[in-house]
């Protein structure tokens, strides 16, 4: 039984490849690039291309917002609390702004958010955990006591004391955010970093006269890339969700900039939980959205650039 | 012709838990321009850890605590690392045992041979693509510009071996250190590669410093043999000389150890005994004399020292300079006569 089974997966492993060298004709072999491969293991996962599609999109609406959105976000136009109607697409808030521009523009600054968030904290950490991988000994041991340190910390409660000692300025809430996921990063990098070290290609980069700083960057750093890059993808929606728990609290994005938190802090009260559904449903089905999309995404890469799978 | 590479009385310690350790002791040899020169032994005899230390790959924990290696008469070990890093590549270069692990995987093999030529020959980009070209073709890759585009995974374990030979050869090195460059690779394989390896020596005239175990490659390359065991060079002489009259014990049963076609099948094969003594702890005197068939008294309580025993060839044993048994010279004999190795 379990014979016919291993011949048969074997079959149909081969099946696409002699697809393809018959489809290639002018080389007598086909090598499949590397890119190639990611492409087609990525693609495989339906989940993961429906995320990237839809993360696609976010990012193309988030970007056109300004161009998008009915009415400007912080403009009020009608009538306070209406309901959904022809003018007001998906109604207006207390105050009478239109809630369709507001989540346009919320999703536009939870995204920045997002994202530059994932990009400060990746690369202080990818530096950080080459430092330590790459030289080991008592510089290995500080860096690592500094993440252990900040591993430690009740992570909402430290962040909320931030916050309100510094104020929710955009900027602050970025820098906060970072602040406490970077170490993980840093642990990531660092093991990869300390088992790519030991390779024959590195030591042949240190008889080559390669500089430190061009053997970290140009020869290990991208062989530590797949794991950084799955780790981001998640660590975006990560971070989004973050932002949105601390505007829900009131200490993320300030009204009136419309935030996906604050649309939903704004929602707290019973009345509108109950008889105004327009306020909240929009906001959080677009965070559970994007987080779901970049999750997806996250997944696909992940299996994509397993050399296992 | 110069001395290109002097090595001096090194002794090289790694510092463990327990103390340092002594891992190469005494090492002495010199190679002259355009001359290769085998470091042969077991496994754990201290030959990679002589070469690695003449580039400066010992780690964090090794050093060379005494001795001195002289590379065109400047100091390899008091170098500091920028120094290091100038010659390396450059003047200095190595391959590795293993060339499925030796190139980088991420890096399309065309860019990772003109990373060297651009940082040490100082070409642009497009100079530095033709000179890549051109090395390829030089060291028998079909197609360079299309295979220059693959990553190394794509190829076989002796094309990569090729391409690393390139990479390591391409700013046309004085000295080219290769670290076992043979042990992975299959016979016919092998063969091409040492073809190759003579063949780039001779247009550049670069000196190589060949770590093998592997008798048949030595008797191949070499100009000149040293033979290292326990960490000590135990016998230097040139090839001619090593292979038809091996002076120490240790480098006799070497030979004798080599498997022969027209070998008598009914017999065992020669082999020496024993196993190499662990560093922590040497056997006092000669560190063979455990192993060995003709130790005497002497060699069990003095430490024999290289001696001179005519012509360059060295040997650390005490047995020449007394009356060498009879039955070992017979042996030789027989041996020699056997068939080339």
């Amino acid at each position: 039984m379990s014979v016919t089974k291993l011949s048969e997966l074997s079959w149909r492993k081969e099946a696409p490849a002699s697809e393809k060298k018959e489809s290639s004709e002018q080389a007598d072999y086909m090598i499949e690039t590397y890119a190639g491969q990611l492409k087609r293991k990525f693609f495989k996962h339906k989940m993961a291309v429906w995320g990237c599609t839809t993360t696609l999109l976010l990012l193309i609406v988030g970007l056109l917002a300004p161009w998008l959105a009915p009415y400007q976000p912080n403009e009020v136009t009608a009538a306070f609390s209406a309901p959904p109607s022809l003018t007001n697409w998906l109604g207006t808030d207390q105050v009478g702004r239109d809630v369709l521009s507001r989540l346009l523009y919320g999703m536009r600054i939870s995204l920045l958010i997002g994202i530059l968030t994932v990009v400060m904290y990746v690369l202080f950490g990818s530096f950080i955990g080459m430092l330590a991988g790459y030289f080991g000994g008592w510089l290995d041991m500080l860096l690592m006591r500094m993440t252990d340190i900040f591993l430690s910390f009740p992570y909402m409660l430290v962040v909320l004391v931030i916050v309100s000692v510094l104020g929710a300025d955009i900027f602050t809430i970025m820098f906060v955010l970072a602040l406490f996921k970077w170490p993980t990063i840093a642990l990531l990098v660092r093991s990869s970093v300390m088992s790519i070290k030991q390779t024959d290609y590195v030591r042949a980069s240190i008889t080559l006269g390669y500089s430190t700083s061009r053997i970290l960057c140009i020869h290990i750093l991208p062989n530590a890339a797949a794991p950084i890059i799955v780790n981001a993808t998640f660590g975006i929606a990560g971070t989004i969700l973050s932002e949105a728990g601390l505007s829900f609290l009131g200490m993320g994005i300030k009204s009136p900039q419309a935030s996906l938190g604050n649309m939903l802090h704004d929602a707290q009260s019973l009345t509108v939980l109950t008889e105004q559904p327009w306020l909240w449903v929009p906001a959080g089905f677009v965070i559970l959205l994007i987080v779901l999309s970049f999750n997806f995404v996250g997944d696909g890469l992940r299996d994509a650039l397993d050399a296992n799978a | 012709m110069g001395k290109l590479l002097e090595v001096e009385r090194l002794q090289i310690a790694f510092r463990t838990d327990q103390g340092d350790v002594i891992s190469v002791d005494e090492v002495s040899f010199d190679i002259k321009a355009g001359e290769t020169v085998a470091i042969v032994g077991e496994s754990g005899c201290g030959k990679s850890v002589t070469s690695l230390s003449l580039i400066g790959l010992l780690g964090k924990r090794g050093y060379v605590r005494q001795g001195e290696s002289r590379f065109n008469g400047f100091s390899l070990t008091k170098a500091s690392s920028a120094e290091l890093r100038k010659l390396r590549g450059n003047e200095i270069s190595m391959i590795f045992q293993d060339s499925m692990t030796s190139l980088n995987p991420v890096i399309p093999i065309g860019e990772q041979l003109e990373e060297p030529i651009r940082l040490h020959l100082h070409l642009s980009r497009q100079q530095a693509k033709a000179v890549a070209l051109d090395m390829l073709r030089k060291v028998g890759i079909p197609r360079p510009e299309v295979i220059s585009k693959e990553y190394p995974q794509t190829l076989s374990g002796g094309m990569r071996q090729r391409v690393m030979i390139a990479i390591a050869l391409v700013c046309k090195p004085k000295l080219l250190i290769a670290d076992e460059p043979t042990t992975a690779l299959d016979v016919t394989i092998q063969a091409q590669i040492v073809q190759l390896m003579k063949q780039l020596q001779a247009s550049d005239g670069t000196s190589i410093l060949l770590v093998t175990h592997d008798l048949g490659v030595v008797a191949e390359m070499a100009d000149k043999v040293v033979v290292m065991y326990a960490g000590q060079v135990v016998e230097t002489a040139d090839v001619f000389t090593l292979f038809r009259a091996p002076q120490h014990p240790y480098t006799q049963g070497l030979m004798r150890s080599i498997p022969h076609l027209n070998r008598d099948s009914s017999k065992r094969m020669d082999a020496i005994a024993g196993t190499v003594p662990s560093l922590q702890h040497m056997p006092t005197g000669c560190r063979y004399h455990p192993r060995c068939p003709h130790a005497v008294g002497r060699c069990r309580e003095q430490r024999p020292a290289l001696q001179n025993v005519g012509n360059e060839h060295l040997v650390r044993c005490w047995l020449p300079s007394e009356s060498v048994p009879p039955t070992v010279k017979d042996s030789l004999a027989g041996h020699i006569s056997g068939g080339a190795v």
